[in-house]
């Protein structure tokens, strides 16, 4: 049976989220977010005496809650996806060794937790697993040292910059008879509009974000109207007005639902230039914040769009410009 | 597939225009304000370097030229103390060139990567990274530094 629409949605007819958590450093857990996550660390160490060990140890965490709260016992759990941001994506690799689950590791900068979602339901649907796991982590410190410059090094950042979240989320996501559905999954292309500046990631992927909107909408005859919220993972300030003006050119009138979990993770007062960015941004707020709304019914329809841009420090020096990309999950309640 | 030379002519037309739009859409850095934050904290700098200079020479009975080394070594400790202590990269982004430009800021970018690197170990991670930022400093001050000497004789034996 055909399970997709158009050239790049998938539909899923039984997946739910079964479970999912979030674990977040210091600066998310004094955010107007911190209601909503199940742990908040006060040293952005995390008691870990590096810092790869230290986004490790929130991924682990992530995991471990998420298959407890999931109810589902380990064993049961078929498959574990996951990936972030740092080379080899040894949080999730690692991770995987610590959790001792059948594991594929994905990696799609920023947009990797709904990457790794969009995989996850569709093992499921396709019935290769019963139960999966999805998950991915950024850390603020591991990002600065690997993208940018040591973390103690006194450098000016311009406005338009962006502050990685530190933290991590999973779901579990299987057949089970409650729960919010994981409705579609639209899968994007890359786009590269021709920015090089590794400080305006807004810029350079609001152009993918619309690309995957607007094929989401085209694929599934759907409108933004259809849903109560529509999130993109880390435009912040400057992308999010640019990905909404270009979708309102499109025909895609999206003042009334639309937001960027890089602007709701921090509040205006947090220094944090622009707003949040990382794989984290997209994954605590939808796995924190967005399916608590969900359960309570304060929503009941979420796009939930990642972007990602899948530049490295090698790509840049080499004045090449970012391509980016995005992945669209629907994820919705039964009507009652 | 290959694109045609129509399209590619259109397409890097539509990235142009794009670039245009974001570059207006998004906020600049404050070049006049960044420029005063930075006069007065490099002449601070500057300032604190002068006065312990004249303790040297007032207290410790240093002639000028030689209090000079001295005094850059304190300012050097004092950088690389509160690199340590987390305080220099909040100067550096408030201040901008006005912390980076002076020794304290060469001493920082050492310090950090120092810092950073050390989970790695002492001969891979400190020693080979702690000159990865300063290291194109003195690449091209050495290389300047010859152009000018080079200069200086070429214009003696005229």
């Amino acid at each position: 049976m055909k399970k997709f629409l158009g050239q790049s949605t998938w539909e899923f007819s039984e997946v739910k989220i079964l479970g999912s958590a979030t674990a977040v450093g210091p600066l998310e857990g004094e955010g107007p977010l911190k209601n909503d996550f199940d742990v908040i660390h006060e040293d952005l160490h995390i008691g870990q005496d590096t810092w790869e060990k230290a986004e490790r140890k929130l991924l682990e965490e992530a995991f471990d809650l998420a298959i407890k709260k999931s109810g589902v016992p380990k064993d049961k759990i078929n498959l574990m996806v996951a990936g972030d941001l740092l080379n080899q994506i040894i949080s999730a690799s690692f991770s995987a060794n610590y959790l001792q689950l059948p594991f594929l590791g994905v990696y799609g900068a920023c947009s990797t937790s709904m990457e790794s979602l969009a995989i996850a339901a569709s093992f499921v649907e396709a019935g290769f697993a019963d139960n999966v796991v999805a998950g991915c982590s950024s850390h603020n410190a591991t990002a600065e040292k690997q993208y940018r410059y040591p973390t103690e090094y006194g450098s000016q950042k311009p406005p338009y910059a962006q502050w990685t979240v530190t933290g991590a989320g999973a779901t579990v996501v299987g057949k089970g008879l409650v729960g919010s559905r994981v409705k579609y999954a639209t899968i994007g292309k890359v786009v590269d509009m021709g920015i090089t500046d590794p400080f305006d990631m807004g810029s350079a992927m609001a152009p993918a974000a619309v690309e995957t909107i607007a094929k989401h909408f085209n694929d599934t005859g759907r409108t933004p109207n259809d849903y109560d919220l529509i999130v993109t993972g880390d435009l912040a300030g400057v992308g999010y007005p640019i990905a909404k003006q270009m979708l309102l050119e499109r025909g895609y009138d999206m003042s009334k639902v639309y937001n960027d979990c890089g602007l709701m993770i921090y509040s205006s007062t947090q220094k944090v230039f622009a707003g949040g960015s990382g794989c984290a941004s997209s994954a605590v707020v939808t796995y924190g914040h967005i399916l608590k709304q969900l359960k309570e019914r304060k929503l009941n329809k979420v796009l939930v769009v990642a972007t990602g841009a899948l530049l490295s420090p090698i790509t840049f020096q080499q004045s090449e410009s970012i391509p980016c990309i995005a992945h669209a999950v629907a994820i919705e309640n039964e009507e009652e | 597939m290959g694109k045609s030379t129509g399209q590619k002519r259109k397409e890097s037309e539509e990235k142009r225009k794009y670039q245009q739009m974001t570059k207006k859409m998004r906020p600049n850095p404050p070049i006049l304000l960044n420029s005063l934050k930075a006069f007065l904290v490099g002449g601070a700098i500057s300032l604190l370097g002068q006065g312990i200079q004249n303790i040297y020479i007032n207290y410790f009975d240093f002639s000028k030229e030689q209090a000079g080394n001295p005094t850059v070594a304190t300012l050097i400790f004092i950088s690389a103390l509160l690199t340590g202590l987390g305080v220099y990269d909040n100067l550096g982004q408030f201040a901008g060139a006005g912390s980076a430009v002076p020794v304290t800021g060469f001493a920082n970018s050492i310090a950090s990567a120092a810092i950073e690197h050390k989970s790695e170990g002492l001969v891979l991670g400190v020693g080979a990274n702690m000159f990865k930022l300063a290291g194109s400093v003195i690449v091209f001050g050495v290389v300047a530094a010859f152009i000018v000497a080079f200069i200086k004789t070429l214009i003696k034996l005229l």
